[in-house]
């Protein structure tokens, strides 16, 4: 049993559980940002609406959805799937999904396109359980090769296939 | 009328029958069949990669090729829903009900054969119907003025969000996120810079083949990496020969046919109940008027084939909207439209006009890529069932690195591939929280249109707000969004509850 404590604690624990809490949170952010930096961009009339015209009155709009979200999250029951990580996170896979177009980046504007597809497809192909080096490596081949072909070839992306460009 | 519209139909077959139009077609049907047979893929994804190649092509082959890809995702996840019980694509959650029931009785290739004719039918219905309602459609849009174009966009945005999966508030959120993300970058009518926080590579904007990407690439790798669903290839073994239905079987396929179809049509004509609620509507309406409705999902053939019909109808209808008023029913749409606005098209009422040949040509293309897709589907079996089988950690890497190029190429701009990072780091953070990031596009597309529009008609107003409700068609447009926010409150206060259990769908393959 939880230790004993006011009514309005015990709501605002069982609140703070719910995915909807934050979702509402995410959003009243977001409103802020717009509603805070639009007048900035000058608001203008009705009439001669400014640039910052629009951002604001979405802002306001955006803070209010959001803390509509959040209040739904208070009125409804808790759902089977509160959490804010899935059951088994992935922070391996995710950070190899996420390097690898990093990697497209620093390999692609440092030493040209056949770096930067081969470090890309094998960085994020470790990501998964199941992917041997081999098998990565393998991979990492065959798409480079499809790739160069492709977009190199055929497409004509401008994309120097091998270069140095320094460190 | 009947004669101008043959007329045009027919010069729409002169411009799709020319030899690269018809290239790019069959390559998009092709392709789209292909990636849409693979678990895991939905059109969205498949056609936000394939968005940055056609950037090359002229304006007619990139939208017929894309449109290509489109339905024949459709077809294939289809087959995928069938045979592997995997909905790839939320429409054909539905299908799977009582579609692997079938393959379990080794009735799948039926399945399959009847599933091929009736999307044909349907297709067929939803394009006769934009060849006739289009041209009407556009001479009535043509009187609108800015007050009207910004309710109709209005409409169609509420209508996109509050009536796509999940909760309608959330829905609402995510469309306001995308006119946001829609703002970033230099103001047109200003000049002034908005949301780019110092730095110039966003002065153009956010790319929508970033967005896109981000969205539905990389936050759909990451919600799905290591998730695999075991996939069971038991069933897999399909042959052309198993594919031919008997006749009692197509006996008992034509109504629900013809009614899936005419379920469909009707609900294409509804703004933003895209083809998921047309299937289910479909199914339920089989059930309801049935004489046996306990022996659905035991594998009745009418329980796969009036969704099928019913989804290619409305998806099909879906597009009158698109190109007669410019105004997307839902994120594939948007996502053709904007592919149209990267071309130097501008959506609307005159694009018909001005643009007789990406209509005509797009309207003649359906029916041929139609056509191509049931010569595929039909001997190439073979060949797509074993796509099923391709593991997900060869198909997410390789993706992942089309991603990558994609969006490299779009403008030859490292830059934007961080965007992409950034934007797929957000679009997970928002699946986590329980939103859908489909409505994001409609919001972002629509977005720069909505804003100009607005300040045009406050300014023929003089800054009178009332003008909205003043001007009859605009009020029309503004009452039914009345209604569409009072109804969801109504059915929330209700409670009710949606008539079929919903299989679990793979997330956002939407």
């Amino acid at each position: 049993m939880r230790p004993a404590h006011s009514p309005v604690v015990h709501l605002i624990q069982n609140f703070v559980r719910k995915r909807d809490f934050y979702a509402g949170g995410l959003i009243i952010f977001f409103g802020l940002v717009m509603a805070l930096k639009g007048p900035g961009y000058r608001l203008g009339t009705l009439m001669h609406m400014g640039p910052g015209f629009l951002p604001t009155a979405l802002g306001v709009i955006l803070i209010c959805l959001g803390i509509a979200i959040a209040g739904t999250g208070l009125a409804v029951p808790e759902g089977e799937d509160e959490d804010l990580l899935p059951e088994h996170p992935e922070w391996f896979g995710w950070a190899c999904i996420l390097a690898g177009p990093l990697c497209f980046i620093l390999f692609g504007s440092l030493f040209g396109l056949i770096p930067a597809i081969f470090s890309c497809v094998f960085v994020s192909a470790r990501g998964d359980r199941t992917a041997t080096w081999t098998s990565s490596l393998v991979l990492a081949t065959v798409v480079t090769a499809f790739g160069v072909g492709l977009f190199s070839y055929v497409l004509q992306v401008p994309m120097p296939l091998l270069t140095w460009r320094g460190l | 009328m009947i004669e101008t519209a043959l007329t045009d139909l027919w010069y729409g077959f002169g411009v799709a029958l020319q030899p690269h139009n018809l290239m790019w077609c069959f390559i998009g049907v092709l392709v789209g069949n292909m990636v849409g047979v693979l678990p895991g893929m939905g059109p969205l994804a498949t056609i936000s990669i394939l968005l940055p190649l056609t950037f090359g092509i002229k304006p007619v082959g990139a939208i017929l090729m894309l449109a290509g890809v489109m339905y024949g995702a459709q077809y294939g996840g289809a087959i995928c829903s069938i045979l592997l019980n995997l909905p790839c694509h939320p429409p054909h959650a539905v299908t799977c009900l009582d579609g692997f029931p079938m393959t379990k009785q080794g009735r799948g290739g039926v399945a399959l054969g009847l599933t091929v004719m009736a999307s044909f039918v349907g297709a067929s219905w939803g394009i006769t119907e934009m060849i006739f309602l289009s041209p009407i459609l556009v001479r009535v849009a043509l009187q609108f003025g800015p007050a009207e174009i910004c309710s109709l966009m209005l409409l169609g945005l509420l209508a996109g969000s509050t009536l796509a999966r999940g909760s309608p508030l959330k829905g609402v959120a995510m469309t306001v996120l995308g006119l946001m993300l829609g703002i970033v970058g230099t103001d047109l009518e200003t000049g002034a810079e908005r949301f780019t926080f110092g730095m110039t590579h966003l002065d153009d904007g956010i790319e929508l083949v970033a967005l896109a990407l981000g969205l539905f690439g990389i936050a759909e790798f990451m919600n799905s990496i290591n998730q695999v669903v075991s996939i069971n290839a038991k069933y897999t073994n399909v042959r052309l020969r198993d594919m031919r239905p008997s006749k009692s079987d197509v006996k008992q396929a034509i109504a629900p046919m013809f009614r899936g179809t005419l379920v469909g049509s009707l609900c294409a004509l509804i703004p933003g109940t895209g083809p998921t609620i047309a299937s289910f509507v479909a199914y339920a309406t089989e059930k309801k008027i049935s004489r046996h409705p306990e022996k659905f999902g035991t594998g009745l053939i009418e329980g796969v084939i009036a969704p099928e019909a019913s989804t290619h109808s409305s998806v099909q209808g879906d597009f009158i909207p698109t190109m007669s008023l410019g105004i997307p029913g839902d994120a594939v749409m948007a996502l053709l439209l904007g592919a149209l606005m990267i071309q130097g098209i501008v959506p609307g009422p005159q694009l018909i006009k001005e643009h007789p040949d990406i209509f005509w040509g797009l309207v003649a293309s359906f029916w041929i890529g139609n056509i191509m897709l049931v010569l595929l589907n039909v001997p190439l079996i073979g060949i797509w069932v074993k796509l099923l089988t391709i593991p997900y950690k060869y198909l997410y890497p390789s993706a992942l690195f089309f991603v990558c190029i994609g969006v490299y190429a779009a403008n030859n701009d490292m830059f934007q591939v961080g965007e992409t990072v950034v934007i797929g780091i957000l679009g997970y953070v928002l699946l986590r929280l329980g939103f859908h990031p489909a409505p994001i596009l409609l919001g972002f597309v629509l977005g720069p249109r909505f804003e100009e529009n607005f300040r045009r008609a406050m300014l023929i107003s003089r800054g009178d707000i009332l003008v909205f409700v003043e001007r009859p068609i605009s009020a029309v447009f503004i009452g039914l969004c009345v209604l569409l926010i009072g109804l969801q409150i109504y059915v929330r206060i209700r409670g009710a509850k949606p008539p079929i259990e919903i299989p679990t769908v793979l997330e956002g393959a939407e």
